[in-house]
């Protein structure tokens, strides 16, 4: 029965969510079963945070490898919660304030790194090694150059319209218009089949590892 | 008598004079609300010619309603004016009763009613008729998986391409367990009720078994609490099936926290201070999954992603070794289970790709074909609507 029960409940939450798509009068049903899970998801929260403090707590105790910055997370969680249900999370409150000049710049700045590793990572990508990195290299090149100004700045205004085609904003324009959304699409239409195909495994009970089973 | 009535019509002269009167809300009307569950009816009007030409004059509008078209009418819903058009959704209306309505133009001191509009009955309805298409294009695909899972069931070969992300698996545990390391798992930032989140937590039972039977160790840090607790079972259970349950370590599977950048900074942390040998990133990423690579890349791990997210895909390319491209990522747990039946979904899923392909180069051909004036179909029209998802 462990296994059923879970078995049973995906099958109906699942086929009712699928026929609510066609079938109006089950909005409300699916509406509620929504509500359960997010209900569900609010227990789970509780559950995530107590893993946390615990692991950090074993991690102070047994004075692991960065044990110091532990100390600063179990600070950082415990402030956060109560003054946050102490005094609110309006603005101008102590939360709002913690909120604004301290989480908000240390997302920006992990947000920031992105910038140092699209460099790195498009060195590496675009290494004219093989034909494949070649092309990725000559349509990143021209992509870059018909995205900034300055990739049109060097066609004079005397450029015969019959040799558009060599500018690198039209260039730019087919490569992400025709190759790039058609790509992009045929990732999305294999995607999609892949979706209703898992979601019929799990529905029908094939594909059960989601259960922990072989 | 006739005194009170000659006040009143002397008031209301005078008020006319002065431009003090209110048009009434125009094209008042009311509908079922179209393709709903019922209980519901929709009220809609033009504004009043005095809000368009008097800025300031109507302050806004009063929705009101009654079983009679002359009986007692109930106040429903204030609506500020300063919209081109108005509608408001009656979502108290029963099933099958008559209603009638009022939109009432409210100014500084006065007011003007509409003429009952109405009757209106709310109803429910049991089809959406403009999914129709869906609901075909739903069935057929389902009939392939079907009939395939059933033709492995009888015992019938399928081929499968091979794929070398998954292929990859083994490989990849196995070297972090010759350099004595772990391996990481990172199942995408989503929750539990993202179908990638599912497919990944569907293929860390696999690593997890791979994991269990080559006695090295598995860390998954998770960004949702639900995500731990599925993989905290799933990872348990394929211990278990390995017959393992002694090494199942329940603190390596941790919750970090829902914050996407703070997740990224915790999965960094762990990755620089642990120095795992194989890194897995499948599910759903955004902007972390370039920053998750490459700092696995600077490692040396070897790292295998998989993503349904397009955007995200030129990046796990970049700075990865292998990288399952969206219906890989739905394939890889029936790739790796090596099972008949999920495998029967594959090439099910495969004639389903078929069949899209078909329609896609008849689309195609019908508008190129409407290019020169030869109509297929009543033209490409007829067959793009057939797509069209309302």
């Amino acid at each position: 029965m462990r296994r059923e029960i879970p078995m049973i409940v995906a099958f109906v939450a699942g086929v009712i969510l699928i026929l609510e798509f066609f079938v109006p009068t089950l909005r409300d049903v699916a509406s509620e079963i929504q509500k359960w899970y997010l209900v569900v998801v609010a227990f789970a929260i509780l559950v995530g945070a107590f893993s946390l403090l615990r692991m950090n707590y074993m991690k102070v105790r047994g004075r692991r490898v960065d044990w110091p910055y532990s100390i600063v997370l179990i600070v950082g969680l415990f402030a956060m919660t109560i003054v946050g249900i102490g005094w609110g999370i309006e603005q101008g409150t102590v939360f709002n304030w913690l909120f604004t000049y301290l989480i908000i710049p240390m997302q920006a700045t992990m947000f920031a790194l992105l910038a140092f590793f699209v460099a790195s990572a498009a060195y590496r990508a675009f290494r004219a090694r093989t034909v494949d990195a070649t092309l990725l290299l000559v349509a990143a090149v021209v992509v870059m150059l018909g995205q900034v100004p300055i990739g049109s700045i060097w066609v004079p205004s005397w450029w015969p319209d019959s040799l558009v085609f060599l500018t690198p904003d039209w260039l730019k324009d087919r490569i992400m218009n025709i190759f790039n959304t058609a790509g992009q699409r045929a990732i999305l239409i294999g995607a999609s089949l892949g979706v209703v195909s898992t979601s019929l495994r799990i529905l029908l009970g094939i594909e059960r590892s989601y259960l922990g089973e072989e | 008598m006739k005194s009170a009535y000659a006040v009143l019509l002397t008031v209301a002269l005078t008020a006319a004079a002065h431009g003090q009167t209110l048009r009434t809300a125009e094209n008042a009307a009311a509908a079922d609300t179209p393709v709903d569950a019922g209980g519901s009816i929709d009220v809609t009007w033009a504004p009043s010619q005095d809000e368009l030409e008097a800025e300031g004059k109507v302050l806004g509008y009063e929705v009101w309603r009654a079983r009679r078209s002359g009986g007692d009418y109930k106040k429903l819903a204030d609506v500020e004016a300063g919209k081109e058009s108005y509608k408001f959704t009656d979502k108290e209306a029963e099933n099958g009763v008559d209603y009638f309505y009022k939109v009432r133009v409210r100014g500084e001191e006065m007011s003007t009613d509409t003429a009952p509009v109405g009757p209106a009955k709310a109803t429910r309805e049991w089809f959406q008729p403009n999914r129709l298409n869906m609901l075909v294009a739903a069935v057929l695909l389902s009939a392939f998986i079907l009939y395939y899972i059933s033709q492995a069931r009888a015992g019938k070969a399928l081929f499968i391409r091979r794929i070398a992300g998954l292929e990859a698996v083994q490989e990849a545990v196995g070297r972090a367990t010759e350099m004595g390391k772990p391996v990481l798992f990172v199942p995408g930032i989503a929750d539990i009720d993202d179908i990638q989140t599912i497919a990944a937590v569907s293929i860390l039972g696999r690593v997890a078994t791979m994991v269990a039977e080559y006695d090295a160790s598995l860390l998954v840090p998770c960004s949702k609490s639900l995500v731990m607790s599925t993989a905290q079972e799933i990872v348990k259970e394929a211990y278990l099936e390995a017959g393992r349950p002694d090494a199942y370590r329940r603190e390596n599977i941790r919750y970090l926290t829902d914050d996407q950048f703070g997740y990224v900074a915790g999965v960094d942390g762990i990755m620089v201070r642990e120095k795992p040998a194989a890194n897995f990133y499948l599910g759903t990423f955004y902007a972390e999954s370039l920053i998750l690579a490459e700092t696995g890349h600077s490692i040396g791990a070897i790292q295998i992603a998989g993503t349904a997210m397009p955007s995200q895909l030129p990046f796990f390319i970049a700075a990865c070794d292998y990288t399952l491209i969206g219906e890989e990522l739905f394939a890889a747990s029936a790739y790796l289970s090596r099972e008949p039946r999920l495998l029967g979904s594959l090439v099910g899923q495969d004639w389903g790709k078929v069949v899209i392909l078909c329609f896609i180069i008849a689309g195609v051909l019908t508008a190129f074909l409407a290019q020169f004036g030869v109509e297929i179909f009543g033209r490409s029209i007829a067959l793009e609507q057939l797509f069209v998802v309302k």
